[in-house]
């Protein structure tokens, strides 16, 4: 018998051709061109700098600012991060409850629908008055925006395991407990990886918005205080790094998810 | 062969299933699935099944590996000898498609069942790293199975399969997926490993049956029964020679009478 795997091998080589750019690289031309469309606006349209500010003058701002911008971008980065895990937990946990207990997927679900169709930001002021201008408020702001995502992700997961897995698993005589465990809930875990993305990039607004309504500190607050004191350059130096500490975000957990779960397709 | 080898392959006694008089019906629907079913799956010997799309094979295999209990309604006689033995926790399964789990390597895949058994884990993992070699995958033993081809993954399964170290083996055309000449080589495979067992193997084709059946049963007919086949004289796994040729005529007849 020939061996198949060479012939996997060769189709897996004609298959995936090699991508000219490397991503990073990819990323780096868009930003430049982006920037550059920028540039030539200002210089075109003649715009004063407390409409639209150069590239230079938001850059000259980062490097002259850099410590406060930190400082500030480390409060929200807290908040997104912890805001992540949090409603992480929360989406698995209604996901498990939903799938062990049918009753309380009847009931759950039409509120957990409901909900959403109340905006957070309409929320962010309650949130303030009942856990205060802290941090706790944009973390709770950030997981009730991905709570929705995950929850929805996890339990299509959970729910649709192939067929021929449980039967088997049930033939090898595993209780339910052992079904979930080794079975149902690793199988899920691509769906939910899919719920994670679109959370980690939600994420960021539910933070953000939280700080425009009450904080005293974070990136959110910082874009306030500039754009009221007509520091628009500094606003849109805040602007730029939250956009970084996002993708940097998105990608981080990325390369994560692929680590950990490497056989998603 | 190892200590840990020999502890897995330690005799469970053969077990022999009557099944007279079985009537399935499936709750819900109109018409019974099997009716007036009388089949006999003899201790330690290979009995193929044969049939039309949908005739009703895979319920019967399912209701005997317990996984339709709760949809369907069952009457008739299901006896093993030696008798009183529970049925459910003495099957192993395996299905069309090899059900690997995609995030398990080849070797937690193949010792799966330790996963929801007491049995002990470290001499599971010896007993699977000899009965892969054996198949020829031992260099695979780390891989996800995304990385094998469908023969190599169905041996995999067989391999799995054989962990689970029960006296009754029931296949669902196992080797129904793969190419021609790897059906040939895992169709020999199976022969040897399942020696001692006592295996009820679906397929859709009558070489298949042929080469391998102890014992051959055709099912047919709406609601369905099943007839039994008188097989060649030789021993299986069988060379194909006129006496078997005729038998595939005979087969391939009965299958379309299933049509009038």
């Amino acid at each position: 018998m020939p061996d198949i795997s060479v012939l996997d091998k060769l189709s897996s080589q004609t298959k995936y051709k090699k991508p000219v750019f490397k991503p990073l690289l990819r990323i780096m031309i868009s930003c430049l061109i982006i920037v550059g469309l920028w540039q030539a606006i200002v210089v075109f349209f003649g715009m004063p700098s407390f409409i639209l500010p150069a590239p230079v003058e938001v850059f000259e701002k980062l490097l002259q600012r850099y410590d406060v911008l930190l400082k500030h971008t480390f409060v929200t980065a807290q908040e997104i991060i912890l805001g992540l895990f949090l409603g992480l937990f929360m989406g698995l946990f209604f996901a498990l409850q939903m799938l062990l207990f049918k009753p309380i997927k009847h009931w759950l679900l039409p509120i957990l629908i409901a909900s959403q169709a109340i905006p957070v930001f309409a929320l962010a002021p309650v949130l303030m008055l009942w856990l205060g201008y802290g941090i706790a408020s944009k973390i709770v702001m950030a997981a009730l925006i991905i709570f929705f995502p995950i929850t929805t992700c996890c339990f299509d997961g959970l729910r649709n395991t192939p067929l021929g897995y449980l039967d088997l698993a049930q033939t090898m005589g595993a209780t339910k407990w052992q079904m979930l465990r080794h079975i149902q809930f690793p199988a899920s875990l691509p769906t939910l990886a899919s719920g994670i993305r679109v959370a980690v990039v939600i994420a960021p607004i539910g933070a953000v918005a939280g700080e425009w309504v009450g904080s005293s500190e974070g990136l959110g607050y910082l874009m306030l205080q500039a754009n009221a004191r007509m520091m628009i350059d500094e606003m849109f130096a805040a602007l730029f790094i939250l956009s970084l500490l996002s993708v940097l975000l998105y990608f981080a957990v990325d390369k994560l998810l692929k680590k950990f779960i490497p056989w998603e397709v | 062969m190892s200590a840990s080898m020999r502890a897995l392959s330690a005799k469970i006694p053969a077990l022999q299933i009557d099944i007279s008089a079985g009537y399935l019906h499936y709750i819900g629907s109109k018409t019974a699935t099997l009716q007036g079913l009388n089949m006999s799956f003899p201790a330690g010997q290979w009995t193929c099944i044969l049939g039309r799309s949908g005739c009703g094979k895979t319920s019967l295999l399912r209701y005997l590996a317990g996984l339709v209990d709760q949809k369907i309604s069952w009457s008739g006689e299901l006896k093993t000898t030696p008798p009183q033995f529970d049925l459910k926790n003495n099957i192993a399964y395996m299905a069309q498609q090899d059900l690997l789990m995609p995030w398990l390597s080849v070797l937690d895949n193949v010792t799966l069942s330790a996963k929801f058994g007491k049995a002990a884990a470290s001499i599971q993992k010896e007993a699977a790293l000899a009965l892969l070699e054996k198949v020829g995958l031992l260099d695979s033993a780390d891989c996800l199975p995304q990385k094998l081809s469908g023969g190599m993954r169905q041996r995999v399964a067989l391999v799995r399969t054989l962990m689970q170290n029960k006296p009754v083996i029931l296949m669902d055309e196992p080797f129904s997926a793969v190419d021609a000449v790897t059906r040939y080589r895992l169709q020999d495979l199976a022969w040897e490993l399942l020696k001692d067992k006592t295996v009820v193997l679906i397929t859709h084709d009558p070489q298949e049956a042929i080469r391998l059946a102890d014992k051959i049963y055709i099912m047919q007919g709406k609601p369905c029964s099943a007839k039994s086949l008188k097989v060649p004289t030789s021993l299986a796994p069988r060379q194909f020679d006129p006496e078997c040729a005729q038998l595939q005529q005979s087969i391939m007849a009965y299958l379309e009478e299933d049509d009038a």
